[in-house]
C-alpha cells in the first residue's frame, strides 16, 4: 500500500524547436488506498501521465513518488505497480495460468505460493474454469478479467488502469465497473484509473483529476467536480447534456459567463423568456432547446424536464427560472470559476 | 457483393490464364518431365542414342559414396547458412527496431545485399578472401591464420557460407523486422512491469511470438541453401578443394555438364525435386496455418 505524489510533473517530447510539451506541471497527492480517476478528452495527456507513473515514459521534469520513494529513475519493475492495459496485453502464447504467473515466476516466488495466489485471484474474478486456455480462446470480457487477475496476483502497492473498459460493450462495461468497485473495496489498493468516459469517472472515482491539454483543470470528488466545476472546461466536460454557459443571460455581467446545468432550469410562468427551438425526448426526461427572445446574441439554452411535464410547442415562448443556489460564474477570458 | 468475377463464356478464363500457363509448362513442367525421363534412361555421351534402364541410375547413385558425401556436405552447409543467416538477421532486426534516428537509411543499407546476384556475391567475397592480396585474407594472416580456401576445405566451406549468408541476411532481416513490428508494444511493456529483464523479455515473449516468422524463414533458408547457392559455389570454389564444397546442386551440374553423365545428373535432379516438394509441403502445411502459439 502506498500513496502517490506528483510534484510539478512535466512531459516534453522532442527538444529544441520541435519540442512538444504534453504535460504542463501536474501536482497531485493521492492518498493510500484511494481510487483516483484521471479523465479528459483524447490527447489531453492522461495516458502519458499514467505511463509516467508506471515508468513506461520518462519524466521530463518534476517528481513522482510512490510511498515516499521518488521513482523518477526506477525501472517499471522496481516501482511495485501493476498495470491493466487498454488492449489487455496478454501474452498470446501462454495460457491464462502462465499469463498470471509470469511476473511471480520472474520474482522467484515458490511454485506452490504462485499456485495459491493465482487460484485465489481466479476465484475472485471467476476465471477458474479456463486457466488452461490461450487468450485468443477467450471473449473480450474474459480477457479483461485475466488482465485484472495478472495485476492482482502481483499484490502491488499501486494499480494502474489504462482505459481497461473501452473495449467492452456497454452492458459488460457497466457490469465490470461495479466489479472494479467491489474489488477495490476488498483489496484497498491505491488505484489510478485513466478514462475518457465521464460516466466511468463519476461512478468509480473517490476523487477525480480532470485534465485538458496537459493541464490539470480540477482535482476533487465527483460531487465537487459536478457541483463546483473549477473552469468552463470541467463544467462542459462533466455532465450530459453539458452545462449551459451563457454570456447573454439577463443577469449576465460583462466579462463573465453564467453557468447553469440543464437540470437546474425549470419552466415557470415568469423568468427568462425563450423561444422553443427543438425538443428531444430521452425516455425518462426531455430536453428543451430554447433561444433568447431579448435578441442579445444567438445562444442555445438547454433545459432538462421530466417526461411528466407538459410538452412545450415548437416556436412557442416559454419562461424559465434557474435555481438561485446552482448558478456558476466563470471569468470570460480565463474560463476559471469566480 | 459478389467478389468473384463471373465469366459468361467458358473459354475466356482459360484464354486469360494461358500466357501464365504456357510459361509454367514450357519452363517448369517440360524440363521437369525431361529430367524424369532422362533419369530412367541411359544415354551415350554424345546423346545419339539412349535406352530405358528403369531405376538403375538411382541404384548407381545411392551406391556412390561421393553422392552420399555430397548429401552430408549439403546438410552441413545448409544448417550453417540457416543458423548463421537467421541469428545474424534477427540480431540486426532487433537492433534496427530500436533505432530511432536514421532508421530508414539503416534499413535500406541492410536490404541492399539482396539485390546482388549470387555470382556477384560469390566473386565479391572471393576477392576479399583471395589468398595473397584479399583484404580479409590479409587481416587473417596478420592474426596468424594462413587463409587458403583453395587447399583447406574448411576455409572453402567458410567462404561459401559467408557469401551465402551475407546475401540472405537482407531477406531474413526484412521478415524479422516486420515480425518484430507486429508484436504489440504493450506486451513488452507488460513484461517490463512484470519484472522481466530485456534479455528475458526477448526469450520469453518476443522470440516465441516470432516463431511463425522464424519457421517460415527456416524453410526458405534451407531451400535457398539447397538450390540458390549454385552461383556462389561456382564463382568461388567450384566445389573444391576436391569435392569438399560440392553441394547437391553443384554436383548435378558438374556430373551432367563436366563429367557428361547425363543420366546420373538427371537422377540427382529428380532427388532434388523430391526434396523441394517435401519442403514445399512442409511450408504449406505448417506456415500457411501458422505455427501455433
Amino acid at each position: 500500500m502506498a500513496s502517490i505524489t506528483l510534484n510539478k510533473v512535466f512531459k516534453r517530447y522532442g527538444s529544441g524547436k520541435t519540442a512538444n510539451l504534453v504535460i504542463h506541471g501536474v501536482s497531485a497527492q493521492i492518498a493510500d488506498g484511494e481510487f483516483v480517476v484521471v479523465v479528459g478528452p483524447s490527447g489531453c495527456g492522461k495516458s502519458t501521465l499514467l505511463r509516467m507513473v508506471a515508468g513506461l515514459e520518462e519524466i521530463t521534469g518534476g517528481e513522482i513518488s510512490i510511498g515516499n520513494r521518488v521513482v523518477n529513475d526506477l525501472e517499471p519493475s522496481e516501482r511495485d505497480i501493476a498495470m491493466v492495459f487498454q488492449n489487455y496485453a496478454l501474452y498470446p502464447h501462454m495460457n491464462v495460468f502462465d499469463n498470471m504467473a509470469y511476473g511471480l515466476k520472474i520474482a522467484k516466488v515458490p511454485m506452490d505460493e504462485i499456485k495459491a495466489r493465482v487460484d485465489k485471484a481466479a476465484k475472485i474474478l471467476e476465471i477458474g474454469a479456463f486457466m488452461q486456455r490461450k487468450p485468443r480462446e477467450l471473449s473480450g470480457g474474459q480477457r479483461q478479467r485475466v488482465a485484472m487477475g495478472r495485476a492482482i496476483v502481483r499484490q502491488p502497492q499501486v494499480f494502474l488502469f489504462d482505459e481497461p473498459l473501452s473495449n467492452l460493450d456497454a452492458k459488460l462495461r457497466a457490469h465490470t465497473r461495479l466489479e472494479i468497485q467491489k474489488l477495490h473495496r476488498e483489496l484497498g489498493i491505491t488505484s489510478l484509473f485513466v478514462t475518457h468516459d465521464q460516466v466511468e469517472a463519476m461512478t468509480l472515482a473517490q476523487r477525480m483529476i480532470v485534465m485538458n491539454a496537459g493541464v490539470m483543470e480540477q482535482f476533487g470528488t465527483p460531487e465537487e467536480v459536478y457541483n463546483r466545476p473549477a473552469s468552463t472546461f470541467v463544467a462542459t466536460f462533466i455532465g450530459s447534456p453539458p452545462m449551459n454557459l451563457l454570456k447573454n443571460a439577463p443577469e449576465a455581467r460583462p466579462g463573465t459567463i453564467l453557468g447553469v446545468r440543464p437540470e437546474h432550469l425549470a419552466i415557470t410562468s415568469e423568468g427568462w423568456a425563450l423561444c422553443v427551438d427543438a425538443l428531444e425526448t430521452l425516455g425518462a426526461e426531455r430536453l428543451v432547446y430554447g433561444r433568447w427572445l431579448h435578441g442579445a446574441g444567438d445562444e442555445l439554452v438547454i433545459i432538462r424536464t421530466d417526461e411528466g411535464q407538459p410538452v412545450p410547442e415548437l416556436g412557442s415562448t416559454i419562461h424559465v427560472t434557474p435555481r438561485a443556489d446552482r448558478l456558476h460564474w466563470f471569468d470570460a477570458t480565463t474560463g476559471k470559476r469566480q | 457483393m459478389e467478389k468473384r468475377v463471373r465469366f459468361k463464356s467458358s473459354w475466356l478464363p482459360w484464354l486469360l490464364i494461358a500466357p501464365q500457363m504456357a510459361i509454367v509448362l514450357v519452363f517448369f513442367f517440360w524440363p521437369a518431365a525431361q529430367a524424369l525421363r532422362q533419369s530412367v534412361m541411359s544415354q551415350d555421351p554424345f546423346g545419339n542414342n539412349s535406352e530405358f534402364v528403369g531405376l538403375e541410375n538411382f541404384e548407381r547413385l545411392f551406391a556412390d559414396a561421393s553422392y552420399l558425401e555430397s548429401f552430408k556436405t549439403t546438410a552441413f552447409f545448409s544448417v550453417l547458412v540457416a543458423v548463421c543467416g537467421l541469428s545474424i538477421a534477427l540480431l540486426l532486426a532487433v537492433m534496427a527496431n530500436r533505432v530511432l534516428r536514421g532508421a530508414g537509411v539503416y534499413k535500406t543499407l541492410l536490404i541492399w545485399p539482396y539485390a546482388v546476384a549470387p555470382v556477384v556475391a560469390g566473386v565479391l567475397w572471393l576477392f576479399m578472401f583471395a589468398s595473397p592480396m584479399g583484404v580479409i585474407a590479409y587481416w587473417l594472416r596478420m592474426l596468424g591464420l594462413d587463409w587458403n580456401h583453395l587447399l583447406n576445405s574448411r576455409h572453402a566451406m567458410a567462404l561459401i557460407v559467408v557469401a551465402a549468408v551475407w546475401k540472405q541476411i537482407s531477406y531474413n532481416f526484412l521478415f524479422f523486422l516486420a515480425g518484430l513490428q507486429s508484436i504489440p508494444k504493450s506486451l513488452i511493456e507488460a513484461a517490463a512491469i512484470d519484472g522481466a529483464s530485456p534479455w528475458r523479455r526477448f526469450w520469453t515473449i518476443v522470440f516465441p511470438l516470432l516463431s511463425p516468422t522464424t519457421f517460415f524463414l527456416l524453410v526458405i533458408n534451407v531451400v535457398y541453401s539447397f538450390f540458390d547457392t549454385f552461383g556462389i559455389v561456382d564463382a568461388t570454389t567450384k566445389g573444391g578443394p576436391g569435392k569438399e564444397t560440392s553441394i547437391l546442386v553443384y554436383k548435378v551440374y558438374y556430373d551432367g555438364f563436366k563429367a557428361m553423365d547425363m543420366a546420373g545428373s538427371a537422377a540427382q535432379s529428380v532427388v532434388l525435386m523430391c526434396i523441394v516438394i517435401a519442403l514445399t509441403v512442409i511450408q504449406f502445411r505448417f506456415v500457411e496455418k501458422k505455427v501455433q502459439y
